[in-house]
């Protein structure tokens, strides 16, 4: 593996700044809502980490076009980068909104729209990997994979948009407001500031991570290569 | 209206989030561990004094 860049060891400690503030912001500095308490606090985290998210799944399709227009092996690895970095944090995002729904719904799931979509999204990407898995050509598996993310990409505005063309019990706390949504809360001026701090601080952390699972990527096919040149 | 007690859902959740990055962290420190470990054995498979 090359030598850490300095930037890279930068962002590892804004990373670190970020998060604490971001958790700081939710624990501390946003105040409790009023109805359901202190389980709304999650809500931060579950906003940054679906951000996150689902901005990954888009940069992992756009790399795939570019893998298959370039053929160029380091976009490979960013959409490999970007999927897998992308399915860690939107898990957290499925898990926390299920904590949530608990005392707000009083279920820990339902087949919403906006739920299922997540749930197939997340799938979608577990199942990326499985097909990548399956073939050994590096070649064809990038093209492969290209195609798949390409087409996996398209969940992600559906996930999005879904509770915003559907009728659907999923507050939308951005944008307008859904007469079936159960569990929705007014912003006040101090909790939005807490979301734009957790927004802030897992962009920072995303990219910090897709930093270091390219450079992950880089040594795997290193590893790819040198095994193929000492097995011939 | 009464504000719920949901505290344990609170800590419930940082505790999933924090416990599922440390838990991606440790999965890629250990592939590049051991990914180093198998580029090191290969370069010296691969090194001209063992041909």
């Amino acid at each position: 593996m090359q030598q850490k860049p300095i930037l890279l060891t930068i962002l590892d400690v804004l990373s670190i700044i970020g998060l604490g503030a971001a958790t700081y912001f939710a624990l501390v500095f946003a105040p409790t809502e009023a109805v359901m308490g202190n389980v709304q606090r999650v809500f931060y985290f579950h906003v940054g980490t679906a951000w996150v998210g689902l901005i990954g799944f888009v940069l992992a399709a756009l790399a795939g076009i570019v893998y298959l227009i370039t053929k160029d092996a380091k976009w490979d690895r960013f959409e490999v980068a970007a999927v897998e970095v992308s399915a860690m944090f939107f898990f957290i995002t499925i898990v926390l909104g299920s904590i949530w729904a608990r005392p707000a719904w009083n279920t820990w799931w339902t087949w919403d729209p906006r739920l299922t979509t997540a749930a197939v999204t997340e799938l979608v990407y577990i199942a990326y990997f499985m097909l990548r898995a399956g073939i050994e050509d590096p070649e064809k598996r990038a093209r492969f994979g290209a195609v798949y993310a390409l087409l996996g990409g398209l969940s992600a505005p559906i996930t999005f948009m879904v509770i915003r063309l559907f009728r659907t019990i999923h507050p939308v706390v951005v944008g307008n407001g859904n007469p079936e949504a159960q569990g929705g809360f007014d912003m006040t001026g101090s909790m939005l500031t807490a979301m734009f701090v957790a927004l802030g601080a897992f962009t920072v952390f995303f990219i910090n991570l897709m930093w270091h699972r390219i450079r992950l990527g880089a040594l795997e096919e290193k590893v790819e290569q040198i095994k193929l040149k000492v097995s011939m | 209206m009464e504000t719920i007690n949901t505290d344990n859902y609170m800590i419930a959740g940082f505790i999933v989030s924090f416990v599922t990055i440390g838990i991606y962290l440790l999965s890629m420190y250990v592939r590049a561990r051991n990914l180093k470990r198998d580029l090191e054995t290969y370069e010296a498979l691969d090194s001209p004094d063992k041909k």
